[in-house]
């Protein structure tokens, strides 16, 4: 990586960590500091405004998730992978809904798909906004922040009118929706399709070719592709140096390969093509949403659950009218449910990258081990090697630009 | 999916590790095998560095604890292979009376956090690993709470009683 990054930064001095003079003073980032959007402790050596060293300390809102699962049923530990990447969590919320079918082996209909992946692209578009806004707000530009925060908003309003909620959704059920998208919701999906593109183009404008900002981030953060597959990295960071690694497109799951999109990649995987790879990533989800609200019109209406009832609770008037629904009812809230004994891995693309679902089930009402891969927390621990030699404000970015959500390094 | 099968995987394995690794299965296509805490390195070294396979990209690491087992501890290791776009994954057990395993730092930077992650909840000892601390979890802690016998909450706690709801 040293060679790499010299290459790109030829200033950048290089450190070792034995302080001869003693005249390096150490600094506390975090836990609480405004600019790290999130409790992350960083302890740093530094030589006046450079970093010569850091150590990360983490797993301040660590709520031992894991542990959590094992006590849960299946349907409960949804809202628990809401609260990991809080700015994207549909995605987490299906990517576990789809874990548990890919385990019962349920074939769900194309209509489904096609909800799901509106669902989870948009919310692939507000992870990406959050990210990119506030990368603007740390090299001080404030208003397209405030432009995107708008446009999230929008968004939320569209989880809203799915269903109820707006940050932590806990959308979905396994086996499909809990109810149908109503007339209300395609209405604004339509008008968002309308609106957003001309305020992402404005964003871009105000960024992309702006010279404070070029100068400001690039080369700050560059990472070589061999070093970021070393250091496991996914998603839009690890895409930024080079590798079109996408999981959307190396194991298309919830119908992906009927969808007809790129998966951009950068050159230098420094904070500057981060932020124009998210940008890009964003034109491209709505790519997917405009051909997936076109293919649901050829779906026949009303279908929003795949047919199982033995996993898929019933509606309500029929479980108190009609003794099947009753006895599925409880069946699935007892736990009676005969589940296969076998494990299963399934990954998504998470909003930071690979966010995989490693479950092992012993055929009882809560799984028997379930372990989150979360891409914030694999991909934080290159934070403090990457920072040595770096200008405190370029640590700022470039932590930034990593988008690491403290929910989901902690989980 | 991938380009080249599972079998061809298991072919290649077997000549190089006869013997070494046991029971291969494939739940859901993704080929498992289980190997000794000897074997567990060089058969990560092969994955990693054989042109073919070329196994470079390591997912997760993380341990599961069957306590009824004699080897009750499993480290679990979830490797890719993204040019031929192949998972697989690799099991160890260990008993818990001694639950060392030589570490994958060596090969994966990114095995460090992992490995702590492991340490810090299953108390898996990765021999070799540089920096072999507690991570999510507060230092003087003395337990691995994800094994099975700790219980989620302390059941002797009387503050969060809730006799209404039967708790």
């Amino acid at each position: 990586m040293s060679n790499f990054i010299t290459e790109i930064t030829p200033n950048r001095p290089v450190y070792t960590d034995n302080d001869p003079q003693g005249d390096f003073s150490t600094l506390n980032l975090g836990p609480t500091h405004p600019a790290t959007h999130g409790v992350f402790q960083n302890v740093l050596q530094m030589d006046g405004e450079r970093i010569v060293s850091g150590v990360s300390t983490i797993g301040y809102i660590h709520r031992a998730f894991e542990k959590i699962a094992e006590h849960r049923p299946f349907y409960q530990i949804t809202t628990l992978t809401d609260r990991m990447n809080y700015c994207s969590s549909p995605i987490n919320n299906m990517g576990w809904h789809m874990t548990v079918e890919k385990l019962l082996g349920i074939e769900m209909p194309k209509r489904v798909d096609y909800l799901r992946v509106i669902v989870m692209e948009l919310s692939r578009i507000t992870d990406h906004l959050i990210c990119n806004g506030i990368l603007g707000v740390d090299t001080g530009a404030f208003s397209g922040f405030l432009y995107l925060m708008e446009e999230r908003e929008h968004i939320y309003e569209i989880f809203e009118e799915i269903c109820g909620a707006r940050l932590t959704t806990n959308i979905g059920r396994i086996g499909g929706f809990e109810r149908d998208f109503n007339d209300i919701a395609f209405a604004k999906i339509e008008k968002f399709l309308v609106k957003f593109p001309p305020i992402l183009k404005e964003f871009e404008q105000l960024f992309n070719r702006n010279r404070i900002f070029i100068e400001r981030t690039s080369g700050v953060g560059a990472v070589d592709p061999e070093t970021a597959l070393n250091y496991s990295w996914s998603g839009p960071i690890l895409r930024a140096t080079g590798v079109d690694y996408d999981v959307r497109v190396n194991e298309p799951y919830s119908s992906y390969q009927d969808f007809d999109f790129e998966i951009p990649v950068g050159t230098k995987g420094d904070v500057y093509d981060r932020f124009i790879l998210r940008n890009e990533e964003m034109w491209q989800s709505l790519r997917i949403i405009e051909q997936a609200m076109e293919k649901i019109k050829k779906e026949p209406k009303g279908i929003f659950h795949a047919n199982v009832p033995e996993f898929y609770l019933p509606p309500k008037e029929q479980v108190y009218n009609n003794m099947e629904a009753l006895i599925y009812h409880f069946k699935i809230v007892m736990g009676e449910v005969d589940t296969p004994k076998t494990e299963v891995y399934h990954a998504v693309e998470g909003g930071n990258g690979e966010l995989g679902f490693y479950l092992i089930n012993d055929g009882g009402r809560t799984p028997y081990r379930l372990h989150f891969r979360r891409p914030s927390f694999i991909n934080y621990q290159m934070y403090a090697p990457m920072s040595r030699g770096m200008l405190l404000s370029d640590a700022i970015i470039n932590m930034s630009s990593l988008n690491v959500i403290a929910g989901e390094l902690d989980a | 999916m991938g380009k080249i099968s599972n079998q061809h995987i298991i072919d290649q394995l077997t000549a190089q590790f006869d013997g070494q690794f046991t029971a291969p299965t494939e739940p859901f296509g993704l080929l498992t095998l289980e190997t000794s805490t000897g074997t567990i390195n060089s058969l990560l070294t092969y994955l990693k560095n054989d042109k073919e396979l070329s196994f470079n990209y390591l997912t997760d690491i993380t341990a599961v604890h069957y306590p009824e087992l004699e080897k009750a501890l499993c480290v679990v290791y979830h490797l890719h292979s993204l040019t031929n776009n192949v998972r697989i994954r690799i099991k160890v057990f260990m008993p818990v009376s001694n639950p060392t395993i030589p570490t994958a730092t060596t090969l994966w930077e990114g095995a460090n956090w992992m490995e702590r992650e492991t340490f810090d909840f299953f108390g898996i000892q990765f021999t070799g690993h540089p920096d072999l601390r507690r991570i999510l979890n507060v230092d003087d802690m003395t337990v691995f709470p994800m094994r099975r016998e700790y219980a989620l909450e302390d059941p002797n706690r009387v503050d969060k009683k809730d006799f209404f709801f039967g708790r």
